[in-house]
């Protein structure tokens, strides 16, 4: 017979390999699709290199907040050490908190990419509106960064029900 | 997917900021002659370096633009509603040239989809297979009614309106808005100058029917019944119709009218300004290019011809940037 009561650390992990997945998923399609356009301009102008690198960068962020959500996960559910045994409501628990960074990370990552795209054909015409090109973008990060505070606030806090 | 131009877009807009605008515009009008014209464009890069003459200086420009574009993508296809007037033309003349026992020489233009040459043999062979379909039909109709009837200008008719037909799908195909908007509005200003011309020159119904192409905003009936009767007639019919500006300045002149037609197609890619995405801005760009050596080309006459700066400047177009 299944026990289903000792799959809560497998929730658990599910959940944290899931924000380091999807987080990472997004930011590599992010990133990927700046760099195309961040090539399209050093083709033409190698002198803004610095400039359109660090807007290609941004959609980068979802990808390292899903690894430390992971990271968090893993550590309090005892995988890198510690003891793993608990109740399947507390491993769905671990889960429901990791999904937060792991759904807004991946689409952010993708809607932050298209502002960084646009702000890099910005930076390529008017290289001076360089500071306001990186705010368009970086509204967008605004929302991976709820997703992370609510993530790890979630993940630290659980560890104390008693459930 | 929009996503596969973004490095063709993010160069399309680095290149952008050559383009010429307005401030360059008054520059080349404030030289005092065409040779001084052509030391400036040569200042900003225009033309090869050893082509000295306006004509050399333009075609390389033009060169350049398309290598641009072969260098940004593959797939010319989106590009095809700007392709098939050349490929049209050279069509014309190689049907021409076949049937007169001409040798073919400086006729056929550069930059077409398909090489001339090819063109030449399918209409010497009478084998069209080797073109497109849409345009292999339409030579073939063209060639036998020049070979049966002598009449050149019926031909040009058959061919003109098969590549209005093929830019109309082409746009339609290609399911991208600035496309299917550029191809509609080009067929549409096309048929208002068939319009004009056959009314001027008295042609019955039957001509026009054969000569327009029907397209979304211009009814072809409405339009060939209200050139067979009067321009004044033609005008009350643009006048109802989303080219009401048409009219008006076909009434001002001709050239006011062409300068319209340039600036409408000017109005409608600026939009691609804002477009980080598609084949839009490309498009755009090949556009632009295009719009700024006619304004150079217009400008160099001018200059040439020692015409008033006033006459010149009524005809110079929007610019891009």
């Amino acid at each position: 017979m299944f026990d289903w009561t000792t799959m809560g650390v497998v929730f658990a992990l599910i959940g944290a390999v899931l924000a380091a997945l999807m987080g990472g998923i997004g930011s590599a399609i992010g990133v990927g699709m700046t760099g195309q356009a961040a090539a399209g301009v050093v083709t033409e102008d190698p002198s803004k290199f610095g400039k359109v690198l660090i807007l290609q960068l941004l959609p980068g962020t979802q990808g390292i907040y899903g690894l430390l959500i992971g990271f968090v996960t893993l550590t309090q559910i005892g995988v890198l050490g510690g003891d793993a045994n608990m109740s399947l409501a507390k491993g769905l628990l671990y889960f429901a908190a990791c999904l937060p960074m792991a759904i807004v990370g991946m689409v952010s990552a993708k809607w932050q990419a298209k502002a960084s795209v646009a702000s890099i054909s910005l930076v390529a015409k008017k290289p001076d509106q360089f500071g306001k090109s990186m705010i368009f973008p970086a509204m967008v990060e605004t929302y991976a960064v709820l997703a992370l505070l609510i993530s790890i606030l979630a993940i630290t806090s659980i560890g104390g029900l008693q459930v | 997917m929009t996503e596969e131009y973004i490095y063709a877009v993010a160069r399309v807009r680095s290149k952008e900021l050559g383009l010429l605008n307005r401030q360059d515009v008054d520059q080349l009008m404030a030289c005092r002659s065409y040779e001084e014209c052509l030391r400036t464009l040569s200042d900003k890069g225009w033309g090869t370096g050893e082509s000295s003459s306006a004509e050399a200086i333009l075609a390389a420009e033009e060169e350049k633009t398309w290598a641009f574009i072969h260098e940004l993508t593959e797939d010319l296809t989106p590009f095809q509603v700007l392709l098939f007037p050349t490929d049209y033309n050279n069509l014309k003349a190689a049907i021409k040239a076949v049937i007169t026992g001409v040798e073919p020489q400086d006729v056929f233009l550069p930059g077409g989809s398909i090489d001339p040459e090819v063109m030449l043999r399918c209409v010497r062979e009478g084998d069209f297979s080797a073109l497109p379909e849409s345009m292999a039909q339409a030579a073939d109709s063209a060639y036998h009614t020049l070979l049966q009837t002598q009449d050149g200008q019926l031909c040009d008719v058959i061919l003109d309106r098969a590549c209005l037909l093929d830019v109309l799908n082409c746009g339609r195909e290609s399911k991208n808005d600035i496309l299917r908007d550029y191809a509609e509005l080009t067929c549409a200003v096309s048929n208002i100058k068939v319009a004009v011309r056959a009314c001027k020159t008295g042609k019955n119904r039957a001509f026009l029917e054969a000569a327009l192409a029907p397209c979304a905003t211009l009814n072809a009936d409405s339009l060939a019944a209200a050139a067979c009767k009067s321009l004044d007639d033609l005008f009350a019919y643009l006048a109802a119709t989303p080219y009401s500006e048409a009219a008006g300045r076909l009434k001002e002149s001709y050239s006011a009218f062409e300068k319209w037609c340039d600036d409408k197609v000017m109005d409608l890619v600026k939009s691609q300004k804002m477009n980080p995405f598609t084949v839009g801005p490309l498009f755009a760009y090949v556009i632009a290019r295009r719009n700024e050596i006619s304004t150079v080309r217009i400008i160099l006459s001018g200059k040439l011809n020692e015409l008033d700066d006033g006459m010149i400047r009524e005809r110079l177009r929007d610019m891009y940037v």
